[in-house]
């Protein structure tokens, strides 16, 4: 049996009466993609942040290699390892694609107190920026303005700069949102790589990606797991069916 | 569109050439006026380090100006009246000497930025404005109660302090110490802009979120430049002490704070001549519509208010357009 890179106990949330997230219990596994899928407001942005760190559950716990997690903050999280994107792009608007890169080549060596040369001139941010920049396929505009992006372009930077970290377990949130059919592919066959490096926990509503690279799948509906399991599992799910495939099948 | 570098160029050789032509018809007021857009130009270079690129808006940057012109009218007064500054835990003597002076500035205000920095930094939009305004009032109640030091009527210096090798109560060999000064921050100013610092800074003031999650502590970043930034301001402070021979408490009034956030907003934030540019529009307006009203600021507001409406960018985004990427 495999130990679980990152596993969550319980985790819940409370504004005031609503539980954006109830009793939540999902792990990773090394080397698979965990699908995380839901109707809209089932608490599935709530719950990455909770992961993430950037809110504070109201119960329960976050363990991340085998270490509980649960209290220290989203930048700790992410030099132990936590690689995340954004569904709404948290990128430098103003930057370059390659800027942004270079700042994650830059976090990842955790010494941001230089002075002087000029950090494009800087061999060693540059090539981890290149690289990351050459997988996720934006090497042609790395000079371009980000803000000059198409919607998809930014979806694959968030993802580029994800890689610069080189971390142990990705979180992503929608990294398909808004491509086009031919960007949505290429991201697929990117990230069905990508989990042999670090395994992937995925919220999508692209359930052609899901289907394509899921090994498991939980389905969050008002904040709780109603069913994990692999894609045959989850199809056959009478619950799931019910409250999220209903309309489909 | 110029191009951003010719023009600055330009206005480098009006720094340069202005004042050769006052020197050489013998026009010593031109020469003052100069030095004192310079002066300005050096605050605001240390304000544009916090605003510009650390998207810290300081209501309060009048604090570190009145520290550096608070160290040289201290220094100044003890070594005229020939009285140490302090007797205890060791004597420290007055000095007419600039680089001590300079020195001194720097730390102080530094040290003033580091603690304001780290107490305003717990806020953030309008409550880090407000927070920095308040610390500005304090130190401008403070010096006005401060009867050691000529209280609401200033300090003044009866003879300009010296810098070895050179007469400084020339007009035109202190105004080349303080355009010196002014081009060495600036070059400072550029590499900072392109360094990794400068490059994580920027990107906490687009997007913290960002930062954090590649690691970075954004907070710290911040710190840092505003410290910076406060001593670079504090140096233009010592300065304008020294061009008046004369320091008072409205080196740290509000007005200053605003003052110099206009110099940084009429040549355009984050620019790295704009600080420049917004300073010697203003020294200008200043002179030219001085002499026709007392009021004359009204045509200031004038002019802020077209380029807040009209120019994205300041004047060097109006005339260049947006600042080119770096590859």
């Amino acid at each position: 049996m495999l130990e679980p890179i990152l596993r969550t106990h319980g985790l819940t949330k409370s504004f005031g009466a609503l539980k954006a997230t109830d009793d939540v219990s999902i792990d990773l596994l090394p080397g698979e993609i965990h699908a995380v899928i839901g109707p809209n407001g089932a608490g599935k942005s709530t719950l990455i942040a909770q992961i993430c760190g950037t809110i504070k559950p109201s119960a329960g716990r976050v363990e991340f290699l085998g270490k509980d997690v649960t209290s220290i903050s989203a930048r700790q999280r992410s030099l132990t390892g936590l690689g995340r994107t954004f569904q709404i792009s948290a990128l430098a608007m103003e930057d370059t694609v390659l800027q942004n890169t270079v700042l994650g080549a830059l976090g990842a060596t955790g010494n941001p107190w230089r002075f002087v040369r000029p950090a494009l001139k800087h061999s060693e941010l540059r090539s981890v920026a290149e690289s990351a920049l050459e997988r996720v396929g934006l090497e042609d505009v790395m000079h371009t303005r980000t803000d000059e992006l198409s919607h998809g372009q930014r979806r694959q930077l968030e993802v580029a700069v994800a890689l610069t970290l080189d971390p142990r377990a990705f979180v992503m949130d929608e990294p398909m949102a808004g491509l086009g059919s031919e960007g949505s592919i290429r991201l697929t066959g990117f990230l069905d790589e990508l989990r042999n490096e670090a395994p992937i926990l995925l919220v999508e509503h692209d359930m052609d990606a899901v289907f394509a690279l899921a090994d498991r799948i939980s389905v969050l509906v008002y904040g709780k797991v109603i069913a994990t399991g692999s894609i045959e599992e989850i199809r056959k799910n009478a619950d799931v069916q019910e409250a999220y495939l209903g309309d489909e099948s | 569109m110029v191009n951003e570098r010719l023009f600055n160029l330009l206005i480098l050789a009006i720094l340069i050439g202005v004042p050769a032509w006052a020197y050489v018809s013998d026009e010593p007021f031109i020469i003052t006026l100069m030095t004192r857009a310079v002066v300005f130009a050096l605050a605001a270079v240390g304000l544009n380090i916090a605003l510009g690129l650390g998207g810290l808006v300081s209501l309060g940057h009048a604090v570190f100006f009145g520290i550096g012109g608070y160290a040289m009218g201290i220094l100044a007064f003890h070594a005229q009246t020939f009285t140490p500054v302090t007797e205890w835990p060791f004597v420290i003597e007055g000095t007419k000497s600039m680089p001590v002076i300079w020195l001194v500035a720097v730390v102080m205000s530094s040290l003033a930025a580091l603690v304001i920095g780290m107490l305003s930094l717990r806020t953030a939009g309008v409550y880090f404005i407000m927070i920095t305004l308040a610390f500005g009032q304090m130190f401008f109640f403070f010096t006005i109660s401060w009867s050691t030091y000529g209280g609401e009527d200033g300090l003044s210096v009866y003879v300009r302090n010296g810098f070895p090798g050179l007469n400084t109560l020339d007009p035109i060999q202190y105004f080349g110490i303080c355009l010196i000064i002014l081009m060495t921050a600036l070059t400072f100013n550029l590499f900072l802009a392109k360094s990794p610092f400068g490059l994580a800074l920027n990107a906490a003031r687009q997007t913290p979120q960002r930062v954090e999650t590649v690691g970075l502590n954004s907070t710290r970043l911040k710190l840092v430049a505003f410290v910076i930034s406060g001593a670079i301001t504090g140096l233009a402070g010592a300065l304008f002490a020294d061009l008046n021979r004369f320091v008072s408490p409205t080196m740290f009034s509000w007005q200053l704070s605003g003052e110099i956030i206009i110099f940084v907003i009429i040549g355009g934030v984050g620019r790295l001549f704009g600080p420049v540019v917004g300073a010697l529009v203003f020294v200008a307006l200043e002179h030219l519509l001085g002499g026709l009203s007392d009021y004359w600021h009204i045509y200031l507001g004038f002019l802020l208010l077209g380029i807040v409406l009209f120019g994205k960018g300041g004047l060097i985004g109006m005339i260049c357009g947006r600042e080119k990427v770096d590859a």
